[in-house]
């Protein structure tokens, strides 16, 4: 579709030029030096390199610790989904009952979007730090034996717990519209027919809320994936013994130490791949929802 | 509601209660922290309800920082946050919808590669080119700066596709009348597609404010000196995981500072936010 438009010749170039050339410095060169860099393998003594293929990719698949990182990404992003998504769809079809009072509650809900990862997981440190924190002392007089810097599942719990905690208020506004957006007619055409609130939300509710749920799946594992750097870096480093290490978190620490580049950009890459398959994922589904 | 149920009902209240009450458990226990003195959080005796330190443990903060740490002030730190965060919200909203005009509104050679070449930027976060990105933002001189900190942030594939979306729907009829009164593209631009874009701008700030003021792995890559550190990464900088050296009293007060100014956004442009948050989906 073309709009009416305008003459110029220099004018328009002048207009993009700013975003262009951000997005060449600060994006395409850099991904495309990550790309470039992900075939070589340079020596230790960084004098000479070599162009090696796809060795870099080869060696990180037979790296263990590379599994572990993937493995717990997958645990880490499905726990932060399901739990997330579960608590935000209970607290929206409650919301969503004409009940007073629930643009009030709809407001004391939707505040932690705003709340950074990284302080997110300061919060939640706080709470279960073993020494002090109260949930922490609670735990051990139940006869927990609670230590988050020592116990890998316990680090895990810990990282989920905050994520989870700081997504729900993103979950919850998107199944409160698309609960709001089911046409009442239907629902009470269901009624009329003598279907209870239970088997209403079963047979009616949900169907015509799972393309909103399915948006919502692939965007907390993105979430996931990308925003939980803060809550990992700020509560566990990415431990114990590499219990909380997610493929982000490795990059970065990897990246720290210096040394393989070739590995660290092969490793960045894929992450490039996993964005581009999850964003397409999205697009397909922003397609499906126009003819709906 | 299609029949009344007041049991149900009565449970809507009290999931939502409790869910409340879950959500907001953490901040509470954050601001009594912020209310006490050290020896009560450090026993972990601490009451459930507020001290009596409020005063001096946000002053103590804001104009300190962790003395034990010898971190920065905390009214630095949350300086940079604001700076970052405007700078960034503005930044990004400024050069999305001059681009978004020029995609609409000229033809010229390459404009749908310009278009594309924007488009997929939101394939490529932060996180995927960590290193690369950091060593040309090394090689530019721009580590430890502002610009450092926000330019490279400040492409934006969202806001361009939102205000691209919105211009699509202005009435061409308006476009003709401004041409017949003689306007060019700036006047068109200041007089109608600005105005109009209101809105639009409003909820896109909320959202790429409280985005600019949460960054976390860009600052803590592009800063090394300690003025430079936003509140956000300040607050990690005052907890030492391994031994009694952290000041819980004065981190749990940075803590709410750090959260007070994105919250207040959320809760006072509550129209705004929640609709930038669904256009800004795609």
């Amino acid at each position: 579709m073309q709009k009416v438009g305008f003459k110029g010749r220099f004018f328009p170039y002048v207009l993009i030029a700013p975003q262009i050339l951000i997005t060449l410095v600060f994006f395409y060169w850099p991904a495309s030096q990550a790309v470039w860099q992900s075939f070589l393998i340079q020596d230790a003594f960084g004098t000479r390199v070599e162009f090696v293929w796809f060795e870099n990719y080869e060696t990180l698949f037979s790296d263990p610790l590379y599994f572990n990182a993937l493995v717990v990404t997958v645990v880490f992003s499905t726990t932060v989904a399901a739990l997330s998504l579960g608590f935000a769809l209970l607290l929206a079809v409650m919301a969503d009952r004409q009940i007073r009072g629930a643009r009030a509650y709809k407001t004391f809900l939707i505040w932690p979007y705003a709340v950074a990862p990284a302080v997110a997981g300061v919060l939640w440190l706080f709470m279960f730090q073993p020494s002090l924190g109260i949930v922490a002392q609670q735990l051990k007089r139940m006869g927990v034996d609670w230590n988050y810097l020592l116990d890998g599942r316990q680090a895990m719990t810990l990282v989920i717990l905050a994520s989870a905690w700081k997504q729900i208020s993103y979950n919850f506004l998107f199944f409160l519209a698309g609960l709001q957006s089911i046409p009442r007619s239907v629902i009470e055409a269901a009624a009329i027919d003598g279907a209870g609130p239970g088997r209403r939300f079963w047979t009616i509710v949900f169907p015509l809320l799972s393309p909103t749920a399915f948006f919502l799946l692939v965007v907390n594992i993105v979430y996931v994936f990308f925003d939980t750097f803060g809550i990992i870096d700020a509560v566990t480093l990415g431990g114990p013994a590499k219990a909380t290490e997610t493929l982000v978190y490795k990059v970065y620490s990897d990246g720290r130490l210096g040394g393989d580049l070739g590995g660290s950009a092969a490793q960045s890459v894929i992450l490039m791949a996993i964005v581009i398959t999850l964003t397409a994922v999205q697009f397909k589904y922003v397609e499906r929802k126009v003819h709906y | 509601m299609v029949e009344r149920r007041p049991l149900l009902d009565l449970m809507a209240h009290l999931v939502l209660l409790a869910g409340i009450a879950i959500v907001a458990f953490p901040v509470y226990i954050t601001f009594v922290a912020s209310t006490r003195d050290a020896t009560d959080i450090i026993h972990g005796t601490m009451p459930l309800y507020p001290g009596t330190d409020f005063v001096a443990n946000y002053m103590g903060a804001l104009f300190q920082g962790s003395q034990r740490l010898r971190t920065t002030a905390v009214s630095t730190m949350m300086l940079n946050s604001l700076v970052m965060a405007l700078t960034i919200a503005i930044g990004k909203i400024v050069i999305s919808i001059v681009s978004a005009y020029a995609i609409v509104y000229f033809r010229f050679p390459l404009r749908m590669a310009a278009f594309w070449m924007i488009f997929v930027t939101l394939m490529l976060p932060v996180e995927v080119r960590i290193y690369p990105t950091f060593k040309i933002v090394a090689d530019l001189g721009m580590i430890d700066s502002y610009a450092g900190l926000t330019i490279p942030l400040i492409a934006s594939a969202t806001a361009t596709l939102l205000f691209r979306q919105f211009f699509m729907t202005i009435p061409d009829e308006l476009v003709e009348a401004s041409k017949m009164d003689g306007a060019g593209p700036v006047r068109f631009f200041i007089d109608t597609a600005l105005p109009l874009s209101r809105t639009n701008i409003a909820a896109l700030f909320v959202i790429l404010f409280i985005y600019g003021w949460n960054q976390y792995l860009w600052p803590l890559l592009v800063t090394n000196s300690a003025t430079m550190d936003t509140i956000v990464i300040g607050i990690k900088r005052m907890i030492v995981t391994s031994d009694a050296q952290t000041e819980w009293h004065i981190v749990m007060a940075t803590a709410m500072l750090a959260m007070a100014p994105p919250v207040a956004v959320v809760l006072f442009m509550q129209r705004w936010f929640v609709k930038g948050l669904v256009e800004s989906e795609k």
